[in-house]
């Protein structure tokens, strides 16, 4: 019963605590300024760009999975409609020189995203669980293949494009250059980011977890629980809508892979990596994922196998995500306890890394031998130079592999039994306050 | 035309069949496990991949043995280390396991076989026209994939309602710890009708493999239309998938040879309209939408009758 008496309504903050809270988003609002003016190579801004779109579009994934408890295969559907729209958007204004600035097209897009929600929305949201999977799964792919079949809408293959920098200029804002186009990505991710917080903080947004941890109950006390994720439904759709606008604009260009089963997964990846459970959880998860992808793809040819191991180590051992680990230590940190885990965690680390390396060495000869099996054996994954065909790698791959994972084993045992007894003792320590 | 039809009734039969073969066994494991096995159509490629590798080994034959007993063997350890970790966390967890799964197997495949087509062949025992209609040869390989389809039918049907093997899974599914108390170790009957069930998979995809194209994104394609049949039959039937399996293999096929549109019925529209998507929607043909058919029958079935065909249950 701890759970209920938490998420009850908590009294009203005081004034240290009110002024620290906004404190954060001026931060924040400060970092995103900052931003350009320390990293500020053209490749960077680009990257932030993207994080940012990403950003959006994992947090507006959250409201459905993470707060209103619906696992969609489908999202990319929003933010690929919301794209498309806002290309023919831009297209249109620029065509008959309406006085609409461009960085009123992202609302555009997610007005798109809220109508295509609100339309498929209702049937959709009728049942929860499993069978909404399912179904998000069919429609989107409905979607998805559609868009190659409508060429003169979707623009087939190749997809529609735009050029932004025709739009009404306000401020004489041209964006052309990449960095104005960070300061509007910027700007939007900060409106969105503070618009979904105060989202979860409105009756709606505890109705929708109420109606994740149990519909019966809410429908007993009256609410239907259909609306109420329906409605959630909608709003995700809207967020998702702006993201894809945003992409759209970023890269003057939509088309079908906008809609696909590789977007609706990436953005899957991303919030549950992040942290399904928090609100900056998909925050976390979308620059893990973003920078992840970006680094790794220069680093070896096949991270998108990386990727998929990553995630699917993250669902057997750490269902939280990143932010769910981060957040375990916090009553240790409270006690002041976090330097008594620290030995066993790097005695862990030692032999996880090097059942990790292991396995690398292991995948990056495979790959040597199926992909490109007549180049020069001597490759670099990560960083580390090795021989591909020598005998002498692949003993030192099984070793690091066996004695990695049994050493492995034994350490994360230990890290158990020092974790139940650290944590009692915080426990202890901040109740004896 | 009579022609057409009885072809397309071979065909659409053949395809729903192979479908019904994965959808058994999606089926069956959700209905134990209580979740949607997402990998599973990644299984239906392994089975296609080590088909063809131990075909070119050792000849077809051996191939439709190993090779299902391979792809089960490596379900059954994905139940024994994978899910049954997971399966405290919830079924979120579990259907998002089986998600990265079906990626990594995708990734895996792609990087050992490659992203283009492998030529898997038709064995040469079986490549020889097994009978004329109309003028048209009928492969006998198709006849060869219906005939192992309807034996592994018909086979699943007996050993699930006649033998006593059938009568303790049929009991795990609704009544696991009356089962446990008999005797009956649950868990490792999971383990093993997880195992069953992505054979099942993994023989449809030996099998097909020959026939349809045999590559790396073979999963991706099917394992949406697997979903929709069962979702389309009603969660957890076996006769509704049966039948949402067949429906989905005719109306596929039968789709893919009517080269009808809005405009050949009604005529061409007006020239105004003659390059905006509203002339996409009257131009395209029935033939071009037939990949989209499953889902719209899914989203058909949605409004009209929610539970599915033959299912029970609301949620």
């Amino acid at each position: 019963m701890t759970d209920l008496a938490s998420s009850a309504a908590p009294p009203r903050p005081t004034l240290s605590d009110r002024a620290k809270f906004y404190a954060i988003w001026i931060a924040t609002a400060l970092a995103l300024l900052l931003l350009p003016k320390v990293f500020a190579s053209g490749g960077s801004l680009t990257t932030f760009s993207l994080v940012g779109i990403s950003i959006i579009f994992a947090l507006s994934y959250n409201i459905l999975l993470g707060q209103t408890g619906m696992l969609s295969f489908g999202h990319a559907v929003y933010y690929g409609l919301g794209g498309f729209l806002a290309i023919h958007i831009i297209n249109i204004l620029a065509g008959n020189k309406f006085p609409i600035p461009l960085p009123l097209v992202p609302l555009i897009g997610g007005v798109a995203g809220l109508f295509f929600a609100a339309l498929i929305g209702w049937v959709m949201t009728q049942r929860s669980g499993t069978a909404f999977a399912m179904i998000s799964l069919g429609l989107a792919e409905l979607v998805a293949s559609s868009a190659l079949i409508l060429r003169s809408f979707f623009g087939g293959e190749a997809g529609i494009s735009a050029n932004r920098t025709k739009l009404f200029r306000v401020f004489d804002l041209s964006f052309g250059p990449q960095i104005q186009i960070y300061y509007l990505v910027a700007a939007w991710t900060l409106i969105a980011i503070i618009a979904m917080y105060a989202l979860t903080r409105t009756p709606l947004g505890r109705m929708c977890n109420a109606v994740r941890d149990n519909p019966e109950r809410v429908q007993f006390v009256g609410y239907d629980p259909h609306v109420v994720r329906y409605l959630a439904f909608c709003f995700s759709g809207f967020f998702a809508g702006i993201a894809g606008a945003l992409a759209a604009i970023n890269f003057e260009i939509a088309n079908s892979a906008y809609l696909g089963a590789v977007q609706s997964g990436t953005v899957l990846f991303a919030a549950y990596i992040g942290g399904i459970g928090f609100f900056i959880g998909p925050i976390v998860g979308a620059i893990f994922v973003t920078v992840l992808s970006l680094a790794l793809s220069d680093l070896t040819q096949v991270w998108q196998l990386y990727f998929g191991l990553f995630f699917i180590i993250v669902v057997l051992f750490a269902p939280g995500g990143i932010t769910g680990v981060l957040m375990m230590h916090r009553p240790l940190l409270r006690a002041g306890m976090l330097m008594r885990m620290l030995p066993s965690y790097l005695i862990a680390a030692l032999p996880t890394l090097a059942l990790l390396i292991g396995l690398m060495l292991m995948i990056e000869t495979t790959v040597h031998y199926t992909v490109n099996p007549h180049e020069d054996p001597n490759r670099v994954a990560f960083g580390i130079p090795f021989n591909a065909a020598s005998p002498l790698t692949w003993a030192a791959s099984a070793v690091l592999v066996v004695v990695g994972f049994i050493l492995a084993r034994m350490a994360w045992s230990r890290v158990a039994q020092t974790w139940d007894a650290t944590l009692t003792a915080a426990r202890a320590k901040v109740h004896a306050l | 035309m009579l022609e057409l039809i009885v072809i397309s009734t071979l065909n659409g039969v053949l395809y729903g069949m192979l479908l019904f073969l994965m959808a058994s066994g999606l089926t069956v494991i959700f209905s134990m496990l209580g979740v949607l096995n997402f990998a599973h159509a990644s299984f239906y490629m392994l089975g296609a991949f080590f088909g063809y590798q131990i075909s070119r080994w050792t000849g077809f034959w051996p191939a439709l043995i190993v090779a299902p007993l391979l792809a089960g063997a490596i379900g059954a350890a994905v139940e024994r280390f994978g899910l049954r970790r997971v399966h405290r966390n919830g079924h979120v967890a579990e259907l998002l396991f089986t998600f990265g799964l079906a990626f990594a197997i995708e990734e895996v495949v792609s990087i050992i076989w490659g992203k283009v087509p492998v030529d898997y062949r038709v064995p040469a025992l079986l490549d020889f026209p097994a009978f004329t209609i109309f003028s048209t040869n009928y492969p006998a390989y198709k006849m060869f994939m219906l005939a192992v389809s309807i034996v592994i039918f018909v086979g699943l049907l007996v050993v699930l309602k006649k033998t006593r093997i059938g009568l303790i899974v049929q009991a795990a599914l609704t009544h696991p710890h009356m089962v446990a108390h008999l005797g009956h170790n649950v868990e490792r009957i999971f383990m093993l009708v997880f195992g069953v069930g992505t054979a099942l998979a993994a023989v449809a995809g030996v099998i097909a493999g020959p026939s349809l194209v045999t590559q790396s994104n073979m999963a991706a394609l099917l394992g949406p239309i697997l979903f929709v049949v069962v979702v389309v039959g009603g969660l957890g039937s076996l006769p509704g998938a049966f039948i949402a399996s067949l429906l989905i293999g005719l109306l596929q096929t039968f789709a893919v040879s009517v080269n009808g549109s809005l405009a050949s019925v009604f005529g061409p529209l007006g020239p105004d309209l003659a390059q905006t998507w509203l002339s996409d929607i009257w131009n395209v043909t029935i033939a071009q939408i037939a990949p989209i058919m499953p889902y719209l029958l899914l989203v058909l079935i949605l409004i009209f009758r929610p539970m599915g065909l033959l299912g029970t249950r609301e949620t």
